[in-house]
């Protein structure tokens, strides 16, 4: 058979020479390797301290989005649940009041929004289905929880904080801060 | 009262040092578990338990405690007297080799010479390998007494490596105790550090060798480690134990690993000598505490090198060891033996 | 009473214990424990009699290699269930009149040995014991029968080399 690349190297079969079959050589030059690695730099990231820095284009926890007047942009279509290949998001729609038209942009608004954590790989196909950019995927990933229920994200979850009523911790959701 | 004329000073300085020994060994073999994981993690670019204190300097502690928090576990069908005997034979043998290690010279204090080793009996070494040879019965009960068939192959897995290395280790043992004329491990240390005389290192070399290796496949470490082989036995010996049955286990093998760091420092590196360094020149206190120092040196190198073998070399085959042992070491510490003895005589008749 | 005399007494009483639960014992693994017992009880005899070195190879070598290997059978061999049959009735005749004359042997020796009866074992205060002293007379008095016991090591080796070389 014809190889690939010429990096594959053929299994030696030749009896071992003295020095070889010693070992102690081939000991000491092992031993002087992992002893090398004492004054390598170390990769670790000491995670609760130290944070990973995520591209722009990261694909994480979702974030339901408002408008600039804090109105929630979903109006419940269900075109992300329909585009989720895990099926992991459900909702339930609900009509708009006559008194809520600062709480919801459109007519119509999901009063139940859920994603199970568990479920969702992470895709962005949601995301890219939403046609009223209601939803989308920050730069923070899901926490470890100790129940499975712990991963079924609701709206309290998912909604970013209002700007205009608590606009720090909107712009901190945003990654702007 | 015949009974009570007894010299009680010596008995209380003896019971103290005991104390001393023993526990100030169990503290370094506690430490010796968290260094195991700081040497592992360094050697692979990691950082290492650094959680529990500053530095992680707890750690020891938080294993100890969730060691005696498990759920102790006896097997329904396992012998039970047997079964609790194994980790305590394992814990004493390892503890009983402090008896004959001189630790220091001696400290004067109340007007008493209070010699710093438990007791300088004239066999001394031969002690050590007395107790090194029952420390197999822990391993071989635990593994019997669990009847479990991983257990089983890893107890007798560990007493024939036991027993074949121990031949390679009294041999090239033989080699030291003709140059110094003397089983005692203070009269050992004692030669090698008289005017004159170099550390046995440098009459020893190949000698120094076989016994370290022994003494790698004795402590049950890396790359003799087949007792433990995780990915063929599971677990090894120690298989069905758990909580703090267990971890007399674990902590045994470095309690061991301990005691054979210092022997070897008695033995090849001049024990509690300073190099370069007449103690008889310092007061004898200063001497006896600077001597401590120096042979715990000594022995946190020769565990480093334990721990920097471990996580360097992989685990022997069950036939390689065998081969090595009996093929290999046994006809070198021979012909060590026997080239000691030639030209210690040839330098006696010349 | 000494100190000496009470661990006399004690090793004494340990060493007769241990032998006999060695007999009683129904599991051959505990009877092989129990004989471990009994080899330290005689080590602590010979330290009574300042022979330290005896007592240490006594223990290296019975205790901590021969007994091994006996445990190493036993746990192969699986022992450990009960299936000993009861013996037939000759079979017990046989060894209760075996027993019967290694115990008249050993009664008529212990009192015909009147040479023994005056001398009392040098508690703590003999020096023969001693690895050097031991040594010289192994190698000047006794050097024919010690050569002749290395001979017959050799042999048992050999022998067990060619055992071990079946093919």
């Amino acid at each position: 058979m014809q190889a690939l690349t010429n990096r594959a190297e053929g299994v030696s079969r030749k009896p071992m020479s003295f020095m070889e079959r010693l070992y102690i050589p081939a000991i000491l030059k092992g031993m002087a390797i992992t002893f090398s690695h004492i004054f390598k730099k170390q990769p670790t990231i000491r995670y609760p301290e130290q944070k990973r820095p995520f591209s722009p284009v990261f694909r994480g926890l979702h974030v339901l989005n408002r408008d600039e007047e804090g109105r929630e942009r979903c109006t419940a279509c269900g075109l992300c649940a329909v585009a989720c290949p895990a099926e992991a998001i459900t909702m339930e729609a609900a009509e708009r009041m006559p008194n809520e038209e600062n709480l919801y942009r459109e007519e119509k608004y999901a009063a139940k929004y859920e994603i199970n954590m568990l479920r969702c790989i992470f895709c962005g196909l949601c995301e890219e289905a939403c046609p009223k950019d209601a939803i989308y995927l920050s730069e923070t990933f899901a926490p470890a929880n100790y129940t499975r229920k712990g991963f079924i994200y609701g709206k309290e979850e998912l909604l970013i904080p209002n700007p205009k009523t608590n606009p720090e911790a909107y712009a901190e959701a945003k990654g702007l801060k | 009262m015949t009974l009570l004329a007894f010299d009680w000073a010596l008995l209380i300085e003896k019971l103290v040092l005991i104390a001393v020994i023993v526990f100030s060994s169990l503290g370094i073999a506690l430490y010796t578990t968290f260094a195991e994981r700081k040497v592992a993690a360094i050697l692979q670019d990691r950082p290492g338990p650094n959680r529990a204190g500053p530095f992680g300097l707890l750690q020891p502690f938080a294993d100890g405690l969730k060691l005696m928090m498990k759920e102790e576990i006896i097997p329904n069908t396992s012998n039970k007297v047997l079964f609790i005997l194994g980790p305590g034979l394992a814990m004493t043998a390892a503890l009983m080799t402090c008896a004959v290690i001189p630790w220091s010279s001696h400290v004067e204090l109340f007007d008493r010479k209070i010699e710093l080793q438990i007791a300088d009996i004239n066999i001394g070494i031969l002690y050590v390998f007395g107790v090194v040879s029952m420390g197999v019965y822990g391993i071989m009960i635990g593994g019997w007494a669990s009847n479990n068939k991983f257990s089983l192959m890893a107890a007798l897995r560990g007493a024939s490596q036991a027993i074949s290395y121990e031949l390679a280790m009294g041999l090239s043992l033989i080699a030291v105790l003709m140059l110094s004329g003397s089983l005692s491990l203070k009269t050992i240390v004692g030669e090698q550090m008289a005017d004159g005389n170099f550390w046995n290192i440098v009459y020893q070399p190949l000698g120094f060798l076989i016994f370290f290796v022994c003494a790698l496949a004795e402590c049950n470490r890396t790359p003799f480690d087949l007792p433990e082989a995780e990915n063929e036995l599971n677990f090894g010996y120690h298989q069905e134990y758990s909580s703090m049955k267990l971890g007399f286990y674990l902590f045994a093998e470095y309690v061991n690993m301990i005691m054979s760091s210092a022997v070897m420092a008695c033995l090849y590196f001049g024990g509690y000598d300073i190099p370069f360094l007449d103690e008889s020149t310092l007061a004898p206190n200063i001497a006896a505490i600077l001597g401590v120092g120096a042979l715990l040196t000594k022995i946190v190198i020769f565990i480093f090198i334990f721990m920097w073998i471990r996580w360097t070399i992989p685990r022997f085959r069950y036939d390689q060891l065998m081969n090595l042992g009996w093929k290999t070491m046994i006809p070198l510490a021979l012909a060590n033996m026997l080239i000691t003895g030639a030209v210690i005589l040839w330098r006696a008749g010349g | 009473m000494s100190i000496t005399e009470i661990l006399f007494f004690f090793l004494s009483a340990l060493a007769v214990f241990s032998a006999i639960m060695v007999l009683v014992s129904r599991n051959p693994v505990h009877s092989v424990l129990w004989l471990i017992a009994v080899f330290f009880a005689i080590s602590g005899h010979y330290i009574l009699l300042n022979a330290q070195f005896l007592a240490i190879v006594n223990l290296i070598v019975y205790a901590g290699a021969i007994m091994v290997l006996f445990l190493f059978v036993i746990m192969l061999m699986n022992l450990n269930k009960e299936t000993e049959r009861n013996k037939h009735i000759w079979m017990k005749l046989a060894g209760a009149v075996s027993g019967g004359c290694f115990l008249m042997v050993l009664v008529s020796l212990v009192r015909q040995a009147s040479d023994f009866q005056e001398k009392t074992a040098l508690m703590g205060t003999g020096d023969i014991g001693l690895i050097k002293n031991l040594g010289k007379a192994l190698f000047s008095d006794f050097v024919v029968p010690f050569e002749i016991s290395s001979v017959l090591f050799l042999s048992a080796m050999v022998g067990a080399v060619v055992i071990g070389k079946k093919e």
